[in-house]
C-alpha cells in the first residue's frame, strides 16, 4: 500500500535511507543539509531498522567513516553541502579508487569559500569531473523534486553497488528546502552480516575466515605498471555505466527549434518557461539530464541538425554548457544563462535570455 | 648434546605467529613496527580472534601493514584511521577493530580523528608508534619530535620558538573519559616485548567486552631516521626519549 | 638447578641483520656472520651454540620474526 508524505527534500533523503535498508548514515551539520542528520537522529533509525546514525567530528571523519564501512560490505552513506563536500573530497577520492560503493549527497549552496547558504548549482564540475585528485568519476544523480530526492537514495545504492562506484546526488538548497508530497516505499530489509558475507565476501572486509584469503580495502599500488592497468579498468567501468545507466527526460522536444538544457531545480524553471515560449508561439523543448554523470551525450546530439539552439540555464557561471557543446561540437549554438551566489533565475528571464540569444539577433 | 638434536618439532617453544604471513617486511632493519606487529600477531592467534579482526593501517611507514598481517584490512587516508574503525565498530558491534598509526598520523594530520574517537569511547583499539619522527617520507620534524633533535626539517634542532613544543598526545587521551585503557610501553627488550604483551592482551580484551577505547603508545626507534645503528637507537631512546614520555599504564579502569 | 640446552633457527634469507638478538641474548650466544645472504646483510647465527639456554630473548626482540627457538631439559 502507497503511502503519501508531505516532507521537505531533506526529509525525504533521510526517510528513504532509513526505508531502502541503508546501514549507516556519517554526517555533520551544515546548512542547506542539515535537516537529513536532524531528521535521522529524531526518527531513531537505530531502535527500528537498526541502522547506524552518527554525527561525526567533521565533515572528513564522516565521509571516512562511509570509506570503512563501505569497505565491509555496509550499505552507508553521506550528506553535505558545497564547502563540506570539498572537505570529502578526500575521502571520496579514496573510495573511488578503492571501488567501492555508498551514496554521497550534496545540497549545494553558493559559493566560493563559504559563500552563502542560498542554493546554487556551481559544483557541477566538482561533481561530474571527479573532484578528487586521480582520474575517477562518481556516478551523479540531479534530482528535480522531492519524490526524486526519495526514490534516487535507493537507486543511487543500487547503481553503486552494480558498479561498486561511490554515487551522488546533486541536489541544491531549492529542492533539499522544498516541501512537496512524496509517495514512500515499503521498507526493505537491511541485509545480514551472514547475506554481506554471501554477496560481497570475497572483497569486504567482513573478517578473514579460513576458507578464503584477506580481503584488504586500499588504493595504493606503488608498482606504476599496475597502477597504470587499474587506471585502465576504472575507465572501462565508466564507459560500461556510460553505456548503460544514461538518463534523462524529454519535455516537448519533438517539433523544438530550440532545446533548454537544465538539470535540477533549473529543469523546473525551465518547464515554466517552456510554456510560456510555447504561449508566444516560440517551440521549445526542454532536454533534463538527470543523470550528469553519464551525461547525456548522445541525446543532446541526436536533435543536432535539427534545432537552431541549445541554451542551458544553471544556477553557475555556465559549468554544464561545456558538456552540451562538446556534445554537439561546434555543429550546433549553444549559450548560457544562469544566475550564481545563490540567485535563483526566473522563468521570465529565461525566455527573455532565449529571445535576446537567438531571436532577436 | 648436539644442535641437531635441539631442533626438533617437539623442542620447539617459539617461534612466528601464523597470524604473520610469509612476506618479508619492507622496514629498515631492526625497525619496531616488526616487533610490534609480532606481539598483536601473537595476541589475535592466542585469542582465535582472526576471522573477526579488521584492521586499519595509517599512512606512514606501516602503510602496509596489511602485508604482514593475515587479516581483513582497510588502508585509511592520513590519520583518518580512528574514523574508519569508528564506523566498522558501531556496524559490526561483534568484530574487534584497532588502528595502527605512527606519531604523524596520529599526533599531527590525525589528531582530531583520535580525540573524538577517544572521546566517543570508540569500541576499539589504537596502536601508537611513537618514534619522534617521519619515517616513511624520510625523516622529517613529527609533533613527538623531542627539542633540539634534528631532523630533514628541522636540520638545526627543533626549536619550539619556532615548531612547537614535543605534544605528549597520549597524556591527553588519558584524559578523555571514552578512554578504559591507556598505556605507554616500549618493545626494546625481552623484557619490554614481554610487558607490551600483556598490554596488548589486555586491550583487546577490553576492546572485544565494549570497555571503551583502548590506547597503547609504544615509544620506538627509527634507525634510519636517527642515522644510528638498531642497537645504538635504543640506547638513544632510553637516555632521551624515555624521560620525556615516561612508560607506564596512565589510566587502567 | 635444573639445565636446559637451547638452539636457535634463523630464517637466514629474512634476516636483516640488525643485532638486536645479539644485545639481546644473556648468554652471548648470537653473533652476525661474517658472510652475507641474498639481500646483502651479514645474518644472525649460532657463534656459540653450547652456550644456548633457550630463553626466547632473541626471538622476542626480532623485528622480522626469523627466529624458532627450540629447548630441551636436561
Amino acid at each position: 500500500m502507497a503511502d503519501y508524505m508531505l516532507m521537505k527534500g531533506n526529509e525525504a533523503i533521510a526517510e528513504a535511507a532509513i526505508r531502502c535498508g541503508c546501514d549507516g548514515y556519517f554526517g555533520y551539520p551544515i546548512t542547506p543539509q542539515s535537516e537529513i542528520l536532524e531528521t535521522l537522529a529524531l526518527r531513531k533509525p537505530w531502535e527500528e531498522t537498526g541502522m547506524v546514525v552518527l554525527q561525526a567530528e567533521s565533515e572528513i571523519a564522516s565521509i571516512n567513516m562511509v570509506y570503512a564501512g563501505a569497505g565491509c560490505g555496509k550499505k552507508v552513506m553521506t550528506s553535505s553541502s558545497s564547502p563540506g563536500i570539498s572537505l570529502k573530497q578526500e575521502g571520496i577520492t579514496y573510495i573511488a579508487g578503492a571501488e567501492l560503493p555508498c551514496l554521497i549527497v550534496n545540497v549545494v549552496r553558493g559559493g566560493p569559500g563559504l559563500g552563502t547558504i542560498q542554493p546554487a548549482q556551481s559544483d557541477y564540475f566538482q561533481a561530474v569531473k571527479g573532484g578528487g585528485h586521480g582520474d575517477y568519476r562518481l556516478i551523479v544523480l540531479a534530482p528535480a523534486s522531492v519524490q526524486e530526492m526519495y526514490d534516487f537514495v535507493d537507486l543511487g545504492f543500487e547503481l553503486a553497488f552494480k558498479y561498486r562506484n561511490p554515487a551522488m546526488i546533486l541536489s541544491d538548497g531549492v529542492i533539499g528546502q522544498m516541501m512537496e508530497k512524496v509517495k514512500v516505499g515499503e521498507y526493505k530489509k537491511r541485509l545480514t552480516d551472514q547475506e554481506i558475507v554471501e554477496r560481497y565476501g570475497s572483497w569486504a572486509t567482513t573478517g578473514k575466515t579460513p576458507n578464503r584469503q584477506r580481503n584488504i580495502i586500499t588504493s595504493l599500488d606503488l608498482d606504476a605498471n599496475r597502477q597504470e592497468q587499474f587506471n585502465l579498468k576504472l575507465q572501462r567501468k565508466y564507459r560500461e555505466i556510460e553505456e548503460n545507466e544514461t538518463r534523462f527526460e524529454l519535455i516537448n522536444c519533438d517539433d523544438a527549434d530550440y532545446i533548454l538544457v537544465a538539470y535540477g531545480s533549473s529543469s523546473r524553471i525551465c518547464q515554466k518557461a517552456v510554456d510560456l515560449c510555447r504561449e508566444k508561439g516560440i517551440k521549445v523543448g526542454l532536454l533534463r539530464p538527470i543523470t550528469l554523470f553519464p551525461f547525456p551525450t548522445k541525446a543532446i546530439q541526436s536533435f543536432v541538425g535539427k534545432v537552431k539552439g541549445f541554451l542551458t540555464v544553471e544556477m553557475s557561471a555556465g559549468q554544464m554548457v561545456e558538456d552540451v557543446r562538446l556534445a554537439v561540437n561546434g555543429q550546433c549554438r549553444v549559450e548560457h544563462f544562469g544566475h550564481m551566489g545563490g540567485v535563483i533565475p526566473s522563468p521570465n528571464e529565461v525566455v527573455k535570455a532565449l529571445e535576446d540569444n537567438f531571436i532577436k539577433g | 648434546m648436539d644442535v641437531k638434536d635441539i631442533i626438533k618439532k617437539e623442542n620447539f617453544v617459539y617461534g612466528k605467529s601464523k597470524v604473520l604471513t610469509d612476506n618479508p617486511m619492507h622496514y629498515c632493519p631492526g625497525c619496531t613496527h616488526g616487533v610490534v606487529h609480532k606481539v598483536l600477531a601473537e595476541v589475535i592467534e592466542e585469542l582465535d580472534i582472526q576471522d573477526k579482526t579488521i584492521g586499519v593501517s595509517p599512512v606512514g611507514c606501516a602503510v602496509l601493514a596489511y602485508n604482514y598481517l593475515d587479516i581483513d584490512w582497510h588502508e585509511a587516508a592520513h590519520g583518518r584511521a580512528p574514523a574508519l574503525a569508528s564506523a566498522i565498530n558501531r556496524l559490526y558491534p561483534d568484530k574487534f577493530v584497532f588502528t595502527y598509526q605512527g606519531d604523524g598520523d596520529l599526533a599531527s594530520i590525525g589528531a582530531a580523528e583520535i580525540m573524538h574517537a577517544c572521546n566517543r569511547g570508540e569500541k576499539q583499539l589504537t596502536i601508537f608508534i611513537n618514534n619522534a619522527i617521519y619515517g616513511m617520507t624520510g625523516g622529517q620534524m613529527a609533533p613527538t619530535t623531542l627539542e633540539g633533535m634534528k631532523t630533514a626539517t628541522s636540520p638545526y634542532g627543533r626549536n619550539v620558538a619556532l615548531h612547537g613544543y614535543p605534544l605528549q598526545i597520549t597524556e591527553l587521551i588519558a584524559q578523555l573519559p571514552g578512554t578504559c585503557y591507556v598505556t605507554r610501553q616500549s618493545a626494546h627488550t625481552p623484557g619490554a616485548v614481554r610487558k607490551l604483551k600483556q598490554a596488548m592482551l589486555k586491550a583487546v580484551k577490553n576492546t572485544l567486552e565494549r570497555k571503551g577505547t583502548s590506547f597503547i603508545e609504544v615509544v620506538a626507534t627509527c634507525n634510519s631516521g636517527w642515522k644510528q645503528s638498531p642497537v645504538d637507537s635504543n640506547k638513544w631512546m632510553v637516555e632521551n626519549m624515555f624521560p620525556k614520555y615516561p612508560l607506564g599504564d596512565m589510566k587502567d579502569i | 638447578m635444573a639445565k636446559s640446552r637451547g638452539a636457535i633457527e634463523v630464517d637466514v634469507e629474512k634476516c636483516k641483520g640488525c643485532a638486536l638478538c645479539k644485545e639481546a641474548c644473556p648468554t652471548k650466544v648470537i653473533d652476525l656472520a661474517k658472510e652475507v645472504n641474498g639481500k646483502g646483510y651479514n645474518y644472525a647465527y649460532m657463534a656459540n651454540p653450547e652456550a644456548c639456554i633457550g630463553c626466547t630473548s632473541c626471538a622476542l626482540v626480532c623485528p622480522d620474526s626469523v627466529i624458532a627457538v627450540y629447548k630441551v631439559t636436561l
